[in-house]
Protein backbone atom coordinates (compact mmCIF):
# COMPACT_ATOMS: atom_id res chain seq x y z
CA UNK A 1 0.00 0.00 0.00
CA UNK A 2 2.69 2.52 1.26
CA UNK A 3 5.27 3.28 -1.41
CA UNK A 4 8.73 3.12 -0.21
CA UNK A 5 10.86 3.90 -3.03
CA UNK A 6 12.14 7.54 -2.18
CA UNK A 7 12.21 9.23 -5.68
CA UNK A 8 11.61 12.45 -4.60
CA UNK A 9 7.73 13.67 -3.81
CA UNK A 10 4.73 13.05 -6.19
CA UNK A 11 1.76 13.79 -6.41
CA UNK A 12 -0.13 16.95 -4.89
CA UNK A 13 1.29 18.90 -1.94
CA UNK A 14 -0.21 17.28 1.07
CA UNK A 15 -2.61 19.65 2.57
CA UNK A 16 -1.67 19.86 6.17
CA UNK A 17 -3.98 17.68 8.81
CA UNK A 18 -4.38 20.54 11.41
CA UNK A 19 -6.14 22.91 9.41
CA UNK A 20 -8.61 25.52 10.28
CA UNK A 21 -10.88 23.69 8.11
CA UNK A 22 -10.11 20.37 9.21
CA UNK A 23 -11.08 21.06 13.06
CA UNK A 24 -14.43 22.51 11.54
CA UNK A 25 -15.13 19.60 9.62
CA UNK A 26 -13.93 16.72 12.24
CA UNK A 27 -15.32 19.21 15.26
CA UNK A 28 -18.83 19.74 13.72
CA UNK A 29 -18.95 15.78 12.72
CA UNK A 30 -17.71 14.27 16.13
CA UNK A 31 -19.84 16.50 17.80
CA UNK A 32 -23.20 15.77 15.78
CA UNK A 33 -21.74 11.68 16.18
CA UNK A 34 -21.75 12.27 20.05
CA UNK A 35 -25.23 13.52 20.07
CA UNK A 36 -26.58 10.51 17.87
CA UNK A 37 -24.84 8.23 20.04
CA UNK A 38 -25.97 9.53 23.41
CA UNK A 39 -29.71 7.75 23.67
CA UNK A 40 -27.86 4.54 22.64
CA UNK A 41 -25.48 4.81 25.54
CA UNK A 42 -27.60 5.99 27.82
CA UNK A 43 -30.19 3.21 27.07
CA UNK A 44 -27.29 1.25 27.92
CA UNK A 45 -26.14 2.23 31.14
CA UNK A 46 -30.03 2.78 32.33
CA UNK A 47 -30.15 -0.67 31.70
CA UNK A 48 -27.21 -1.83 33.81
CA UNK A 49 -27.75 0.32 36.67
CA UNK A 50 -30.41 -0.53 39.98
CA UNK A 51 -33.13 1.69 40.14
CA UNK A 52 -32.11 3.09 43.32
CA UNK A 53 -28.67 4.28 41.49
CA UNK A 54 -30.91 5.66 38.77
CA UNK A 55 -33.07 7.67 41.14
CA UNK A 56 -30.13 9.43 42.64
CA UNK A 57 -27.86 9.77 39.82
CA UNK A 58 -27.92 11.06 36.39
CA UNK A 59 -28.06 9.21 33.77
CA UNK A 60 -25.02 9.84 31.87
CA UNK A 61 -23.35 8.58 34.68
CA UNK A 62 -21.86 5.30 34.03
CA UNK A 63 -23.29 2.34 36.08
CA UNK A 64 -21.20 1.86 39.82
CA UNK A 65 -22.64 -1.39 40.51
CA UNK A 66 -23.57 -3.27 37.61
CA UNK A 67 -26.47 -5.76 37.33
CA UNK A 68 -27.91 -7.57 34.77
CA UNK A 69 -31.17 -7.86 36.71
CA UNK A 70 -33.05 -6.08 34.01
CA UNK A 71 -32.75 -7.47 31.59
CA UNK A 72 -33.57 -10.59 32.93
CA UNK A 73 -36.60 -9.18 34.23
CA UNK A 74 -37.49 -7.88 30.78
CA UNK A 75 -36.71 -10.73 28.95
CA UNK A 76 -38.76 -13.09 31.36
CA UNK A 77 -40.63 -11.26 33.78
CA UNK A 78 -42.27 -7.82 32.66
CA UNK A 79 -45.79 -7.52 32.43
CA UNK A 80 -48.25 -6.63 29.89
CA UNK A 81 -51.87 -6.54 31.01
CA UNK A 82 -52.32 -10.13 33.06
CA UNK A 83 -49.02 -11.52 31.18
CA UNK A 84 -46.18 -11.59 32.93
CA UNK A 85 -43.86 -13.54 31.10
CA UNK A 86 -42.07 -10.61 29.52
CA UNK A 87 -40.43 -9.90 26.45
CA UNK A 88 -39.85 -13.23 25.06
CA UNK A 89 -42.79 -13.64 24.07
CA UNK A 90 -43.20 -10.54 21.98
CA UNK A 91 -39.60 -12.08 20.55
CA UNK A 92 -40.88 -15.22 19.20
CA UNK A 93 -43.89 -13.49 18.20
CA UNK A 94 -42.22 -11.51 16.05
CA UNK A 95 -39.93 -13.85 14.82
CA UNK A 96 -42.96 -16.27 13.87
CA UNK A 97 -44.05 -12.62 12.13
CA UNK A 98 -41.01 -11.64 10.36
CA UNK A 99 -39.41 -15.34 8.82
CA UNK A 100 -43.14 -15.75 7.10
CA UNK A 101 -43.53 -12.52 6.25
CA UNK A 102 -40.00 -11.63 4.65
CA UNK A 103 -39.85 -15.17 2.51
CA UNK A 104 -43.34 -14.89 0.93
CA UNK A 105 -43.42 -10.85 0.01
CA UNK A 106 -39.63 -11.36 -0.97
CA UNK A 107 -40.74 -14.25 -2.98
CA UNK A 108 -43.73 -13.09 -4.57
CA UNK A 109 -42.13 -9.30 -5.22
CA UNK A 110 -38.94 -11.11 -7.04
CA UNK A 111 -41.79 -12.86 -9.41
CA UNK A 112 -43.39 -9.21 -10.07
CA UNK A 113 -40.23 -7.97 -10.91
CA UNK A 114 -39.00 -10.35 -13.08
CA UNK A 115 -42.51 -10.17 -14.43
CA UNK A 116 -41.95 -7.06 -15.33
CA UNK A 117 -38.73 -6.53 -16.19
CA UNK A 118 -38.52 -9.79 -19.04
CA UNK A 119 -42.11 -10.68 -19.31
CA UNK A 120 -43.83 -7.03 -20.20
CA UNK A 121 -47.35 -8.05 -20.81
CA UNK A 122 -50.05 -5.30 -21.91
CA UNK A 123 -51.25 -3.05 -19.40
CA UNK A 124 -48.51 -4.50 -17.04
CA UNK A 125 -46.95 -0.65 -16.22
CA UNK A 126 -50.40 0.52 -15.85
CA UNK A 127 -50.56 -1.73 -12.88
CA UNK A 128 -46.66 -1.43 -11.37
CA UNK A 129 -47.39 2.65 -11.32
CA UNK A 130 -50.82 2.22 -9.63
CA UNK A 131 -48.57 0.23 -7.13
CA UNK A 132 -46.05 2.70 -6.88
CA UNK A 133 -48.46 5.38 -5.77
CA UNK A 134 -50.28 3.18 -3.61
CA UNK A 135 -47.08 3.04 -1.51
CA UNK A 136 -47.89 6.48 -0.54
CA UNK A 137 -51.52 6.11 0.16
CA UNK A 138 -51.77 6.39 4.05
CA UNK A 139 -52.02 2.92 5.66
CA UNK A 140 -54.94 4.45 7.75
CA UNK A 141 -57.04 4.81 4.53
CA UNK A 142 -56.94 0.99 3.64
CA UNK A 143 -56.82 -0.38 7.53
CA UNK A 144 -60.48 -1.18 7.97
CA UNK A 145 -60.91 -2.53 4.64
CA UNK A 146 -58.24 -5.25 5.47
CA UNK A 147 -59.94 -6.11 8.40
CA UNK A 148 -63.17 -6.83 6.54
CA UNK A 149 -61.12 -8.69 4.01
CA UNK A 150 -59.08 -10.76 6.90
CA UNK A 151 -62.25 -11.32 8.54
CA UNK A 152 -63.77 -12.91 5.75
CA UNK A 153 -61.03 -15.01 4.65
CA UNK A 154 -60.94 -16.11 8.29
CA UNK A 155 -57.46 -15.05 8.75
CA UNK A 156 -58.14 -11.75 11.48
CA UNK A 157 -56.25 -11.78 14.76
CA UNK A 158 -54.04 -15.12 13.24
CA UNK A 159 -50.24 -15.39 12.37
CA UNK A 160 -50.96 -15.71 8.81
CA UNK A 161 -53.58 -13.00 8.15
CA UNK A 162 -50.45 -10.62 9.55
CA UNK A 163 -48.03 -12.72 7.18
CA UNK A 164 -50.30 -11.62 4.37
CA UNK A 165 -50.55 -7.78 5.12
CA UNK A 166 -46.64 -7.44 5.11
CA UNK A 167 -46.82 -9.26 1.81
CA UNK A 168 -49.38 -6.53 0.59
CA UNK A 169 -47.48 -3.10 1.84
CA UNK A 170 -44.48 -4.22 1.26
CA UNK A 171 -45.17 -5.34 -2.35
CA UNK A 172 -44.43 -1.85 -3.40
CA UNK A 173 -40.98 -1.46 -2.89
CA UNK A 174 -39.60 -4.73 -3.22
CA UNK A 175 -40.94 -5.04 -6.52
CA UNK A 176 -39.61 -1.53 -7.38
CA UNK A 177 -36.46 -3.28 -5.76
CA UNK A 178 -36.30 -6.17 -7.84
CA UNK A 179 -37.87 -5.14 -11.48
CA UNK A 180 -34.82 -2.28 -11.85
CA UNK A 181 -32.58 -5.19 -10.69
CA UNK A 182 -33.49 -7.57 -13.48
CA UNK A 183 -33.58 -4.57 -15.95
CA UNK A 184 -29.93 -4.02 -15.75
CA UNK A 185 -29.25 -7.97 -16.27
CA UNK A 186 -27.79 -8.20 -19.74
CA UNK A 187 -30.45 -9.18 -21.79
CA UNK A 188 -28.78 -11.48 -24.15
CA UNK A 189 -28.64 -14.07 -21.41
CA UNK A 190 -32.28 -13.89 -20.93
CA UNK A 191 -32.69 -14.47 -25.01
CA UNK A 192 -30.28 -17.31 -25.07
CA UNK A 193 -32.37 -19.23 -22.54
CA UNK A 194 -35.57 -18.67 -24.50
CA UNK A 195 -33.63 -20.03 -27.25
CA UNK A 196 -32.82 -22.92 -25.33
CA UNK A 197 -36.70 -23.30 -24.86
CA UNK A 198 -36.42 -22.42 -21.41
CA UNK A 199 -39.41 -21.13 -19.84
CA UNK A 200 -40.98 -18.47 -17.33
CA UNK A 201 -40.21 -20.04 -14.44
CA UNK A 202 -36.85 -21.68 -15.94
CA UNK A 203 -35.53 -18.77 -16.57
CA UNK A 204 -36.49 -17.55 -13.00
CA UNK A 205 -35.29 -20.14 -11.04
CA UNK A 206 -32.11 -21.47 -12.89
CA UNK A 207 -30.75 -17.91 -14.07
CA UNK A 208 -32.40 -14.86 -12.53
CA UNK A 209 -32.48 -16.04 -8.77
CA UNK A 210 -28.71 -17.15 -9.01
CA UNK A 211 -27.67 -14.17 -10.59
CA UNK A 212 -29.44 -12.04 -8.20
CA UNK A 213 -28.66 -12.72 -4.55
CA UNK A 214 -27.00 -9.38 -3.76
CA UNK A 215 -30.51 -8.09 -4.38
CA UNK A 216 -32.18 -10.99 -2.52
CA UNK A 217 -29.85 -9.90 0.60
CA UNK A 218 -30.72 -5.76 0.48
CA UNK A 219 -34.36 -6.85 -0.06
CA UNK A 220 -33.84 -8.87 2.70
CA UNK A 221 -32.23 -6.57 5.11
CA UNK A 222 -35.45 -4.23 3.77
CA UNK A 223 -38.05 -6.60 5.21
CA UNK A 224 -36.56 -7.70 8.60
CA UNK A 225 -35.84 -4.54 9.51
CA UNK A 226 -38.95 -3.15 8.58
CA UNK A 227 -41.42 -5.57 9.36
CA UNK A 228 -39.38 -6.23 12.73
CA UNK A 229 -40.13 -2.63 13.59
CA UNK A 230 -43.57 -2.42 12.41
CA UNK A 231 -46.50 -1.28 15.55
CA UNK A 232 -49.41 -0.31 13.60
CA UNK A 233 -50.25 -3.69 11.92
CA UNK A 234 -49.26 -5.62 14.88
CA UNK A 235 -51.42 -3.96 17.02
CA UNK A 236 -54.63 -4.16 14.74
CA UNK A 237 -54.88 -7.31 13.07
CA UNK A 238 -52.99 -9.75 15.86
CA UNK A 239 -54.51 -10.97 19.21
CA UNK A 240 -52.77 -10.08 22.07
CA UNK A 241 -51.31 -13.37 22.47
CA UNK A 242 -50.06 -12.67 18.81
CA UNK A 243 -48.76 -9.37 19.58
CA UNK A 244 -44.68 -8.53 18.15
CA UNK A 245 -41.87 -7.09 19.99
CA UNK A 246 -42.76 -3.24 19.56
CA UNK A 247 -46.01 -3.64 20.69
CA UNK A 248 -45.34 -5.56 23.63
CA UNK A 249 -42.43 -3.00 24.50
CA UNK A 250 -45.02 -0.03 23.98
CA UNK A 251 -47.14 -1.61 26.88
CA UNK A 252 -44.59 -2.54 28.93
CA UNK A 253 -42.80 0.77 29.02
CA UNK A 254 -46.48 2.64 28.82
CA UNK A 255 -47.89 0.84 31.49
CA UNK A 256 -49.69 3.26 33.57
CA UNK A 257 -49.77 0.84 36.89
CA UNK A 258 -47.37 -0.15 39.21
CA UNK A 259 -43.91 1.32 39.92
CA UNK A 260 -41.80 2.80 36.57
CA UNK A 261 -38.86 0.52 36.45
CA UNK A 262 -36.51 2.52 34.04
CA UNK A 263 -33.96 -0.10 33.91
CA UNK A 264 -36.31 -2.87 33.05
CA UNK A 265 -37.69 -0.60 30.10
CA UNK A 266 -34.69 0.29 28.76
CA UNK A 267 -33.09 -2.93 28.69
CA UNK A 268 -36.51 -4.45 26.86
CA UNK A 269 -35.70 -1.28 24.49
CA UNK A 270 -32.49 -2.21 23.55
CA UNK A 271 -33.73 -6.51 23.30
CA UNK A 272 -36.83 -4.81 20.51
CA UNK A 273 -33.42 -2.59 18.51
CA UNK A 274 -31.46 -5.08 18.72
CA UNK A 275 -32.46 -7.46 15.55
CA UNK A 276 -32.85 -4.15 13.40
CA UNK A 277 -29.49 -2.85 14.74
CA UNK A 278 -27.56 -6.41 14.16
CA UNK A 279 -28.34 -6.46 11.05
CA UNK A 280 -28.01 -2.87 10.02
CA UNK A 281 -24.09 -2.88 11.54
CA UNK A 282 -23.33 -6.36 10.16
CA UNK A 283 -24.85 -5.25 6.68
CA UNK A 284 -23.57 -2.02 6.44
CA UNK A 285 -23.89 -0.53 2.75
CA UNK A 286 -26.47 -2.89 1.63
CA UNK A 287 -28.35 -1.32 4.03
CA UNK A 288 -28.12 1.91 2.76
CA UNK A 289 -28.44 0.86 -0.61
CA UNK A 290 -31.69 -0.58 0.41
CA UNK A 291 -33.50 2.74 1.57
CA UNK A 292 -32.00 4.29 -0.79
CA UNK A 293 -33.45 1.89 -3.16
CA UNK A 294 -36.58 3.58 -2.39
CA UNK A 295 -35.60 7.41 -3.48
CA UNK A 296 -34.28 6.11 -7.04
CA UNK A 297 -37.01 6.22 -9.35
CA UNK A 298 -38.43 3.98 -10.56
CA UNK B 1 -44.04 -25.54 -15.30
CA UNK B 2 -42.54 -24.55 -18.15
CA UNK B 3 -45.52 -23.93 -20.35
CA UNK B 4 -45.04 -22.71 -24.16
CA UNK B 5 -45.26 -19.43 -25.19
CA UNK B 6 -46.33 -19.80 -28.60
CA UNK B 7 -49.20 -21.07 -28.80
CA UNK B 8 -50.37 -22.43 -32.17
CA UNK B 9 -53.19 -20.41 -31.83
CA UNK B 10 -52.42 -16.12 -30.99
CA UNK B 11 -54.91 -15.76 -28.38
CA UNK B 12 -54.55 -12.23 -26.78
CA UNK B 13 -55.39 -13.35 -23.52
CA UNK B 14 -52.98 -16.40 -23.36
CA UNK B 15 -49.96 -14.92 -24.97
CA UNK B 16 -47.53 -14.45 -22.26
CA UNK B 17 -49.61 -15.93 -20.03
CA UNK B 18 -47.23 -17.22 -17.46
CA UNK B 19 -46.11 -13.74 -16.61
CA UNK B 20 -50.11 -12.62 -16.21
CA UNK B 21 -50.33 -15.35 -13.79
CA UNK B 22 -47.28 -14.29 -11.92
CA UNK B 23 -48.29 -10.87 -11.62
CA UNK B 24 -51.78 -11.37 -10.31
CA UNK B 25 -50.61 -10.96 -6.76
CA UNK B 26 -49.58 -7.35 -7.97
CA UNK B 27 -52.80 -6.82 -9.99
CA UNK B 28 -54.44 -7.78 -7.29
CA UNK B 29 -52.79 -5.34 -5.08
CA UNK B 30 -53.06 -3.04 -6.79
CA UNK B 31 -56.53 -3.02 -8.00
CA UNK B 32 -58.43 -4.78 -5.24
CA UNK B 33 -56.00 -3.07 -1.86
CA UNK B 34 -54.92 0.18 -2.88
CA UNK B 35 -57.66 1.40 -5.88
CA UNK B 36 -60.45 -0.45 -4.22
CA UNK B 37 -60.10 -0.60 -0.29
CA UNK B 38 -59.06 3.64 -0.61
CA UNK B 39 -61.94 4.14 -2.72
CA UNK B 40 -64.56 1.94 -0.02
CA UNK B 41 -62.80 4.21 2.79
CA UNK B 42 -64.20 7.51 0.77
CA UNK B 43 -67.34 6.19 0.07
CA UNK B 44 -68.31 4.52 3.61
CA UNK B 45 -66.65 8.24 5.16
CA UNK B 46 -70.30 9.24 4.29
CA UNK B 47 -72.17 7.11 6.21
CA UNK B 48 -73.15 6.78 9.70
CA UNK B 49 -71.04 3.67 10.12
CA UNK B 50 -70.58 3.63 13.98
CA UNK B 51 -69.75 0.30 15.43
CA UNK B 52 -69.82 -1.45 12.24
CA UNK B 53 -69.95 -0.03 8.47
CA UNK B 54 -73.78 0.67 7.73
CA UNK B 55 -74.81 2.04 4.37
CA UNK B 56 -76.46 4.71 5.81
CA UNK B 57 -75.45 7.30 3.60
CA UNK B 58 -76.00 11.36 6.00
CA UNK B 59 -74.03 13.50 3.40
CA UNK B 60 -71.05 15.34 4.96
CA UNK B 61 -72.16 14.89 8.46
CA UNK B 62 -68.86 12.90 9.16
CA UNK B 63 -66.53 16.00 7.99
CA UNK B 64 -68.30 18.80 9.87
CA UNK B 65 -68.26 16.51 12.91
CA UNK B 66 -64.49 16.28 11.95
CA UNK B 67 -63.82 19.81 11.38
CA UNK B 68 -65.48 20.69 14.59
CA UNK B 69 -63.64 18.28 16.83
CA UNK B 70 -61.71 20.01 18.93
CA UNK B 71 -58.77 16.65 18.85
CA UNK B 72 -58.83 16.94 15.24
CA UNK B 73 -58.37 20.26 14.42
CA UNK B 74 -54.90 20.23 17.47
CA UNK B 75 -54.26 17.06 15.63
CA UNK B 76 -54.10 19.27 12.22
CA UNK B 77 -52.26 21.92 14.01
CA UNK B 78 -50.14 19.73 15.60
CA UNK B 79 -49.17 17.63 11.80
CA UNK B 80 -48.41 21.63 10.75
CA UNK B 81 -45.83 21.87 13.10
CA UNK B 82 -44.21 18.33 13.19
CA UNK B 83 -44.02 18.62 9.24
CA UNK B 84 -42.85 22.19 9.14
CA UNK B 85 -40.02 21.46 11.53
CA UNK B 86 -38.81 17.97 10.58
CA UNK B 87 -39.09 19.67 6.72
CA UNK B 88 -36.72 22.31 7.48
CA UNK B 89 -34.94 20.98 10.18
CA UNK B 90 -33.57 17.29 8.52
CA UNK B 91 -33.13 19.21 5.71
CA UNK B 92 -30.65 22.01 7.05
CA UNK B 93 -28.60 19.44 8.97
CA UNK B 94 -29.27 16.70 6.77
CA UNK B 95 -27.75 18.49 3.84
CA UNK B 96 -24.77 20.12 5.91
CA UNK B 97 -23.52 17.35 7.43
CA UNK B 98 -24.11 15.55 3.54
CA UNK B 99 -21.62 18.64 2.38
CA UNK B 100 -19.16 17.85 5.44
CA UNK B 101 -18.96 13.71 4.15
CA UNK B 102 -18.34 15.16 0.97
CA UNK B 103 -14.96 16.70 1.50
CA UNK B 104 -13.26 13.62 1.21
CA UNK B 105 -13.06 12.90 5.04
CA UNK B 106 -11.17 10.05 7.03
CA UNK B 107 -13.63 7.49 8.50
CA UNK B 108 -16.23 8.49 6.26
CA UNK B 109 -17.84 4.93 6.66
CA UNK B 110 -17.76 5.02 10.61
CA UNK B 111 -19.67 8.48 10.70
CA UNK B 112 -22.23 7.42 8.21
CA UNK B 113 -22.55 4.46 10.69
CA UNK B 114 -23.56 6.71 13.45
CA UNK B 115 -25.77 8.65 11.51
CA UNK B 116 -27.73 6.61 9.80
CA UNK B 117 -28.02 3.65 13.20
CA UNK B 118 -31.19 5.52 14.06
CA UNK B 119 -32.78 4.78 11.20
CA UNK B 120 -32.77 1.06 11.61
CA UNK B 121 -34.82 1.38 14.95
CA UNK B 122 -38.33 1.33 15.46
CA UNK B 123 -40.34 4.00 16.06
CA UNK B 124 -41.55 2.49 19.40
CA UNK B 125 -37.87 2.22 20.47
CA UNK B 126 -37.14 6.10 19.35
CA UNK B 127 -40.13 7.40 21.56
CA UNK B 128 -39.59 5.06 24.49
CA UNK B 129 -35.74 6.19 24.48
CA UNK B 130 -36.54 10.07 23.99
CA UNK B 131 -39.30 9.71 27.01
CA UNK B 132 -36.33 8.32 28.84
CA UNK B 133 -34.20 10.98 27.82
CA UNK B 134 -36.47 14.12 28.25
CA UNK B 135 -37.85 12.53 31.52
CA UNK B 136 -38.27 15.90 33.88
CA UNK B 137 -36.86 14.30 37.19
CA UNK B 138 -33.84 12.21 35.94
CA UNK B 139 -33.10 12.72 32.63
CA UNK B 140 -31.62 16.02 30.97
CA UNK B 141 -33.25 18.44 32.35
CA UNK B 142 -32.04 17.11 36.00
CA UNK B 143 -28.38 16.48 34.51
CA UNK B 144 -28.15 20.24 33.53
CA UNK B 145 -29.32 21.32 37.08
CA UNK B 146 -27.11 19.04 38.44
CA UNK B 147 -24.69 20.80 36.64
CA UNK B 148 -25.26 24.02 38.43
CA UNK B 149 -27.79 25.50 35.97
CA UNK B 150 -30.23 25.18 38.67
CA UNK B 151 -33.09 27.35 36.35
CA UNK B 152 -32.63 25.30 32.90
CA UNK B 153 -35.97 24.11 31.95
CA UNK B 154 -36.91 21.53 29.46
CA UNK B 155 -39.37 19.39 30.25
CA UNK B 156 -41.38 19.13 26.78
CA UNK B 157 -42.96 15.91 27.05
CA UNK B 158 -45.54 17.70 29.96
CA UNK B 159 -45.55 21.20 28.65
CA UNK B 160 -49.07 20.80 26.33
CA UNK B 161 -47.24 24.32 24.26
CA UNK B 162 -43.91 22.18 23.51
CA UNK B 163 -44.67 19.00 23.81
CA UNK B 164 -44.53 18.46 19.99
CA UNK B 165 -41.13 19.82 20.19
CA UNK B 166 -40.21 16.88 22.33
CA UNK B 167 -41.63 14.58 19.13
CA UNK B 168 -39.28 16.81 16.80
CA UNK B 169 -36.51 16.44 18.62
CA UNK B 170 -36.83 12.56 18.83
CA UNK B 171 -38.26 12.44 15.42
CA UNK B 172 -35.12 14.85 14.05
CA UNK B 173 -32.53 11.88 15.93
CA UNK B 174 -34.02 9.09 14.02
CA UNK B 175 -35.08 10.39 10.07
CA UNK B 176 -32.07 13.36 9.65
CA UNK B 177 -29.07 10.54 8.44
CA UNK B 178 -31.64 9.32 6.16
CA UNK B 179 -31.86 12.29 4.48
CA UNK B 180 -27.96 12.60 5.01
CA UNK B 181 -27.12 9.60 3.15
CA UNK B 182 -29.97 10.09 0.12
CA UNK B 183 -28.35 13.89 -0.53
CA UNK B 184 -25.08 12.50 0.29
CA UNK B 185 -25.87 10.10 -2.75
CA UNK B 186 -26.64 13.09 -4.48
CA UNK B 187 -23.58 15.12 -3.99
CA UNK B 188 -21.79 12.19 -5.02
CA UNK B 189 -23.64 12.04 -8.57
CA UNK B 190 -22.11 15.84 -9.42
CA UNK B 191 -20.00 15.78 -11.81
CA UNK B 192 -15.91 16.71 -11.02
CA UNK B 193 -15.91 19.13 -14.18
CA UNK B 194 -18.28 21.58 -12.41
CA UNK B 195 -16.15 21.38 -9.10
CA UNK B 196 -12.90 22.04 -11.23
CA UNK B 197 -15.00 25.10 -13.06
CA UNK B 198 -16.00 26.72 -10.21
CA UNK B 199 -12.77 26.41 -8.26
CA UNK B 200 -11.04 27.98 -11.34
CA UNK B 201 -13.46 30.72 -11.13
CA UNK B 202 -12.44 31.15 -7.45
CA UNK B 203 -16.05 31.06 -6.61
CA UNK B 204 -15.91 30.24 -2.69
CA UNK B 205 -16.86 26.36 -1.79
CA UNK B 206 -19.83 27.42 0.33
CA UNK B 207 -21.46 29.68 -2.71
CA UNK B 208 -20.73 26.71 -4.91
CA UNK B 209 -22.94 24.43 -3.09
CA UNK B 210 -25.86 27.10 -2.15
CA UNK B 211 -25.63 28.43 -5.82
CA UNK B 212 -24.74 25.51 -8.14
CA UNK B 213 -24.68 22.19 -6.63
CA UNK B 214 -28.51 22.52 -4.59
CA UNK B 215 -29.98 23.75 -7.62
CA UNK B 216 -28.43 20.35 -9.65
CA UNK B 217 -29.60 18.37 -6.38
CA UNK B 218 -33.12 19.10 -7.12
CA UNK B 219 -34.55 15.55 -8.21
CA UNK B 220 -32.80 14.02 -5.62
CA UNK B 221 -34.33 17.16 -3.04
CA UNK B 222 -37.75 16.40 -4.31
CA UNK B 223 -37.63 12.82 -4.33
CA UNK B 224 -36.10 13.06 -0.96
CA UNK B 225 -38.95 15.39 -0.15
CA UNK B 226 -41.96 13.26 -1.09
CA UNK B 227 -40.83 10.32 0.56
CA UNK B 228 -40.33 12.33 4.30
CA UNK B 229 -43.33 14.32 3.42
CA UNK B 230 -45.06 10.81 3.11
CA UNK B 231 -43.45 9.66 6.38
CA UNK B 232 -44.56 12.69 8.23
CA UNK B 233 -48.34 12.14 7.07
CA UNK B 234 -48.29 8.56 8.18
CA UNK B 235 -46.96 9.52 11.74
CA UNK B 236 -48.12 7.46 13.93
CA UNK B 237 -46.08 4.99 16.65
CA UNK B 238 -43.70 7.37 17.42
CA UNK B 239 -46.59 9.83 18.94
CA UNK B 240 -48.11 6.61 20.70
CA UNK B 241 -44.82 5.65 22.09
CA UNK B 242 -43.06 8.79 23.15
CA UNK B 243 -46.20 10.74 24.56
CA UNK B 244 -49.45 8.80 23.44
CA UNK B 245 -51.15 12.08 22.75
CA UNK B 246 -50.36 14.04 26.22
CA UNK B 247 -50.40 15.63 28.02
CA UNK B 248 -54.09 15.89 27.53
CA UNK B 249 -54.83 15.61 23.66
CA UNK B 250 -52.16 17.93 23.11
CA UNK B 251 -49.72 15.66 21.11
CA UNK B 252 -52.81 14.06 19.00
CA UNK B 253 -51.45 13.58 15.28
CA UNK B 254 -54.48 12.78 12.71
CA UNK B 255 -52.89 9.11 12.35
CA UNK B 256 -53.72 8.28 15.72
CA UNK B 257 -57.15 9.69 14.99
CA UNK B 258 -57.95 7.68 12.77
CA UNK B 259 -56.33 4.76 14.82
CA UNK B 260 -58.83 5.87 18.07
CA UNK B 261 -62.09 6.18 16.07
CA UNK B 262 -62.25 3.12 14.70
CA UNK B 263 -60.72 0.98 17.05
CA UNK B 264 -61.57 2.46 20.65
CA UNK B 265 -64.71 5.12 20.05
CA UNK B 266 -66.34 2.66 17.85
CA UNK B 267 -67.33 5.67 15.64
CA UNK B 268 -65.70 4.30 12.08
CA UNK B 269 -67.65 7.19 10.42
CA UNK B 270 -65.60 9.46 11.52
CA UNK B 271 -62.29 7.31 11.13
CA UNK B 272 -63.05 6.99 7.47
CA UNK B 273 -63.65 10.81 6.67
CA UNK B 274 -60.46 11.63 9.28
CA UNK B 275 -58.22 8.79 7.25
CA UNK B 276 -60.06 10.47 3.72
CA UNK B 277 -58.38 14.10 4.57
CA UNK B 278 -55.19 12.07 5.16
CA UNK B 279 -55.63 10.71 1.83
CA UNK B 280 -56.20 14.12 0.34
CA UNK B 281 -53.13 15.55 1.85
CA UNK B 282 -51.27 12.67 0.25
CA UNK B 283 -52.59 13.23 -2.77
CA UNK B 284 -51.83 17.61 -3.28
CA UNK B 285 -48.26 16.41 -2.57
CA UNK B 286 -48.15 12.78 -4.78
CA UNK B 287 -49.74 14.18 -7.64
CA UNK B 288 -47.75 16.50 -8.62
CA UNK B 289 -44.79 15.35 -7.99
CA UNK B 290 -45.49 11.70 -9.80
CA UNK B 291 -46.59 13.82 -12.72
CA UNK B 292 -43.64 15.73 -13.50
CA UNK B 293 -41.59 12.74 -12.67
CA UNK B 294 -43.32 10.34 -14.62
CA UNK B 295 -45.86 12.28 -16.99
CA UNK B 296 -43.40 14.51 -18.30
CA UNK B 297 -40.63 11.84 -19.01
CA UNK B 298 -43.26 9.91 -21.10
CA UNK B 299 -43.62 12.89 -23.00
CA UNK B 300 -39.71 13.98 -23.36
Amino acid sequence: MVDLTLDGPRGPKPRRAISGRNIMIYGTLIVVALYYLIPLYVMVVTSLKGLPEIRMGNIFAPPVEITFEPWVKAWSEACTGLNCDGLQRGFWNSVRITVPSVIVSILIASINGYALANWRFKGAELFFAILMIGAFIPYQVMLYPMVILLRELGLYGSLTGLVLVHTVFGMPILTLLFRNYFATLPDELFKAARVDGTGFWGIYFRIMLPLSLPIFVVAVILQVTGIWNDFLFGVVYTRPQYYPMTVQLNNIVNTTTGVKEYNVNMAATILTGLVPLVIYFVSGRLFVRGIAAGAVKG
Amino acid sequence: MAQSNVSGRPFRLFRNLNAKIAAIPMILTALVIFVGFSLWTVVYSFTKSGLLPRQDFVGLMQYERLWSNTKWLISIQNLLIFGICMLVFSFVIGFVLACLMDQKIRFEGVFRTILLYPFALSFVVTGVVWQWLLNPDLGIQSVMRGFGWESFAFDPLNNSRIVMFGVVIAALWQGTGFVMVLLLAGLRGIDDEIWKATRIDGIPTWKTYLFVVVPMLRPVMVTTLVIVTAGIVKVYDLVVAQTNGGPGVSSEVPAKYVYDQMFLNQNLGQGFAASTMMLITVAIIIIPWAYLEFGGRKRG
